[in-house]
């Protein structure tokens, strides 16, 4: 159900983003990038030494009139940023949950093979394929 | 060479007919034999190729005429292998005692000519090519006689230059050591039919010089063709079968194939039913030079459990990939069926059908017992387990059923929980496994599996149940409420639960005192000791306004007592409530002191941590109560001043009643 998907390194750079294009995705670079101050926030605000599992989901990072943001952060410091259509009211939190599980599955999967270099951009077609069955949901 | 004398390989006789020993011998001389009779290797690999049996079958021919056994093919051995082939292009098992009896002449495309170029005097040879020819190529007045019946020797060397271009690309790779043996099969089996098409072409032209002999040995074609009949039916059925077989042919693994990356396996690791690691996987293929997302995703195709290393069938399956795009196939988008880990081949489909699956059938039992083992097993395990669990168990662990047959037998049990209870190797199932989402342990995540994964593994040791606290800093005292709560401590809005650990702030609050706000109210304080308790019976949520001053709970005093309120400490209050009566609040001291020298005796840090919870409730408390406490005070005066104004009205009137 998502407009747009990102991956962000822990060094806050890009390692995969994409959009419905729908709409100019420059706009969803835009919130993506901020709403990753959101993220850091509420990684340092948590701040218990104890990573509770819990945690990485980060839930609703903030709303504006257009669409919703979620966030969810591994153990590793990559964020998965999620933008939604705030017209699709029906997503339930568990549903986005669901989402970011399987995000992070994949996306291990795409750490696991040995080509892969961490930084690099992640142009594993598995990857892309569960990124456009979520975003193909949205539809 | 013996002329109609039986070629034995270990005492076992095989007689030969005339046209086999002619035939025989040609291809005997075909395969030039050096002077102590050995055959050259090549050539006979060439020569059995050119049968058109399946790897499987070669090699049982191979073994079964002793020339593995001996190394080398001799004449004896090479007569043998000849009627073994024989035996199987008609449809027999290759066995010994099939060749007992008589059979039609091996058919070797391509070879064919070479022998008629060399020996213009086989009939039978002669007509089994252009029939065979003609009955594939479909074009049936072939002049025969381009059999190049006259042609001399040193002619048929130019033919032999001539035929080389077919099948160079077939067969010179094959020489070559290295590993890409993909290629010479795909193309052999890909370019069958162009093969014999041009075999079909190539007498054609070889038959524009001979037209003038071509009558003569049209004539005599004729007459032998019905022997030949079943020869070339047996073509027939092999080049279908051939091409039913080979229709997805880049994608299948031969066995020669499997052999050589059995042993580059081996080169990486010894232990074949162990696992490569990633990195030193990467580093063998990066040797390949293909590009690296090539390689990343021929990875993501093979390693079926992503688990970032190569099991054995795992490695194939990357190697196959590997090979087949450097001979120019494009990668797929998914692993083809026959590349999957646990596909089983369900038998060559061609001659012999009991020898292909001999190996196959070794391969099955091996994973039979392995199977029951890890049933065993897991059956075992899943006893202590939830049986809940094992629903999803069989949903993710289908899909680790491709490491299953290597590594079933030496380790059934180290991943026993993750094994499927039953094992079903068809390939479909592995189909909606792959489909299925990639299931390895994952430990980050909360899922439900994971947590029954978690409950598998460890029995004994659960996850540790997050608390129910406040992921956010919203209120970090309510987080801190809660606990408290847990632990005893209360706040003003709860009511006190029955037995609470010892708390010891009693003396820190008691040292609040005298630094409370209100210290008019310390002397209120000890008299409503006496009915402290009282209040707290009277939930201490909210203080009964219009209540004499004596219930009016002392705010400080009040919070201690609640905060200790328990058993304990009650007798302390109660002891208290007389010494209070009496006492002054310096009295108090002494006995705060005492519980002091009580209480220093105690706290570890996280009561101190409560402490301070409570010491910071208790000043909030103790605002409101304050507040609530000045206000109520008002409403005193005014209600005394109302009293008084009242009686002196009484009194004003008595005077008057009374008299």
């Amino acid at each position: 159900m998502a407009v747009c998907i990102a991956v962000i390194a822990k060094e806050n750079c890009p390692l995969y983003i994409r959009s419905v294009p729908t709409q100019g995705e420059l706009k969803f670079h835009y919130t993506v990038h901020t709403s990753l101050d959101v993220v850091e926030e509420k990684i340092s605000g948590v701040g218990k030494a104890l990573a509770d599992q819990r945690e990485l989901y980060l839930g609703l990072l903030y709303p504006t009139e257009d669409y919703k943001v979620y966030g969810y952060v591994t153990n590793s410091k990559v964020k998965f940023v999620i933008v939604v259509d705030s017209s699709n009211t029906s997503l339930r939190d568990n549903e986005i949950r669901s989402m970011f599980r399987k995000l992070h599955n994949s996306f291990t999967d795409v750490m696991c093979n040995p080509f892969y270099n961490p930084g690099d951009p992640i142009q594993s077609k598995a990857f892309d394929s569960i990124v456009s069955t979520m975003m193909v949901q949205a539809c | 060479m013996d002329q109609g004398s039986a070629a034995g390989t270990g005492g076992t006789f095989i007689s030969l007919s005339d046209t086999e020993q002619r035939c025989y011998s040609g291809l005997y001389a075909l395969c030039q034999p050096d002077s102590s009779g050995k055959l050259a290797a090549g050539k006979v690999a060439e020569l059995f190729r050119a049968s058109q049996l399946p790897a499987e079958t070669l090699h049982q021919v191979t073994e079964v005429c002793g020339a593995k056994r001996l190394g080398y093919f001799g004449c004896g051995q090479f007569y043998v292998a000849l009627k073994l082939m024989a035996a199987a292009q008609v449809g027999l098992p290759v066995r010994l005692e099939s060749v007992a009896g008589e059979l039609p002449l091996p058919v070797f495309v391509g070879i064919m000519n070479e022998l008629e170029m060399r020996y213009p005097n086989h009939p039978s040879t002669n007509e089994s090519q252009p029939h065979i020819l003609g009955s594939l190529t479909g074009s049936a007045p072939r002049p025969p006689a381009d059999r190049p019946v006259l042609r001399h020797p040193d002619t048929s060397m130019d033919k032999q230059e001539a035929w080389s271009p077919p099948r160079s690309p077939g067969i010179s790779p094959p020489r070559s050591p290295s590993a890409y043996r993909s290629y010479p099969y795909g193309a052999q089996r890909n370019g069958t039919d162009t093969l014999l098409a041009h075999d079909g072409n190539v007498p054609g032209r070889l038959s524009v010089p001979q037209e003038n002999s071509s009558p003569s040995h049209y004539s005599l074609k004729l007459q032998s063709e019905h022997p030949v009949i079943t020869c070339v039916a047996s073509v027939e059925r092999l080049v279908e079968r051939a091409e039913i077989d080979y229709s997805d042919e880049p994608w299948r693994i031969t066995e020669e194939q499997r052999e050589y990356y059995t042993n580059q396996f081996r080169s990486l690791q010894p232990d074949l039913n162990a696992l490569i690691m990633g990195t030193v996987a990467k580093n063998f293929f990066t040797k390949s030079k293909l590009p690296i997302p090539e390689l990343s995703h021929i990875w993501e195709l093979s390693d079926v459990d992503k688990d970032g290393a190569l099991t054995f069938p795992e490695f194939c399956t990357a190697f196959h990939l590997i090979v087949a795009r450097k001979n120019g196939y494009p990668l797929p988008e998914t692993l083809p069926a026959t590349l999957r880990p646990g596909f089983v081949e369900p038998g060559v489909v061609t001659v012999p059908p009991s020898e292909a699956t001999e190996p196959l059938i070794v391969f099955d039992d091996k994973m039979m017992p392995g199977a029951n083992q890890l049933e065993m097993g897991s059956v075992d395990l899943q006893m202590t387990s939830r049986p809940g669990v094992t629903a999803k168990q069989d949903t993710r662990d289908e899909s680790r059923k491709p490491e299953f047959s290597p590594k079933r037998i030496p380790d059934p049990h180290e991943k026993p929980i993750q094994r499927v209870s039953t094992l079903k190797p068809d390939s479909p199932q592995e189909l909606d496994a792959n489909m299925k989402s990639r299931t390895r342990p994952r430990s980050y995540s909360s899922t439900s599996i994971d947590d029954a994964m978690k409950k598998v593994e460890e029995p004994p040791t659960p996850p540790p149940r997050p608390q129910k606290t406040h992921s956010r800093a919203s209120s970090l005292d309510l987080n801190k409420l809660f606990q408290q709560s847990g632990q005893g401590a209360k706040s003003g809005w709860l009511p006190p639960p029955p037995a609470l650990p010892p708390r010891p702030p009693a003396t820190q609050i008691f040292s609040f005192l005298p630094g409370s706000e209100k210290s008019s109210q310390k002397a209120v304080q000890q008299p409503n000791f006496a009915d402290f308790s009282k209040f707290r019976e009277e939930q201490e949520s909210s203080v009964r306004g219009g209540l004499s001053t004596e219930d009016l709970a002392p705010p400080k005093s009040d919070s201690t007592l609640r905060h200790q309120g328990h058993a304990p400490q009650k007798p302390v209050r109660r002891k208290l409530h007389p010494e209070s009566e009496s006492a002054t609040p310096p009295s108090a001291t002494p006995y705060s002191a005492a519980t002091l020298t009580k209480s220093t005796q105690r706290p570890p840090p996280k009561q101190k941590r409560e402490i301070q919870m409570a010491i910071r409730k208790n000043r909030e408390t103790n605002a409101v109560l304050t507040r609530l406490n000045s206000e109520l005070q008002q409403q005193l005066k005014v209600v005394h001043r109302e009293r008084v104004t009242l009686e002196s009205q009484l009194e004003l009137l008595r005077p008057v009643a009374s008299t």
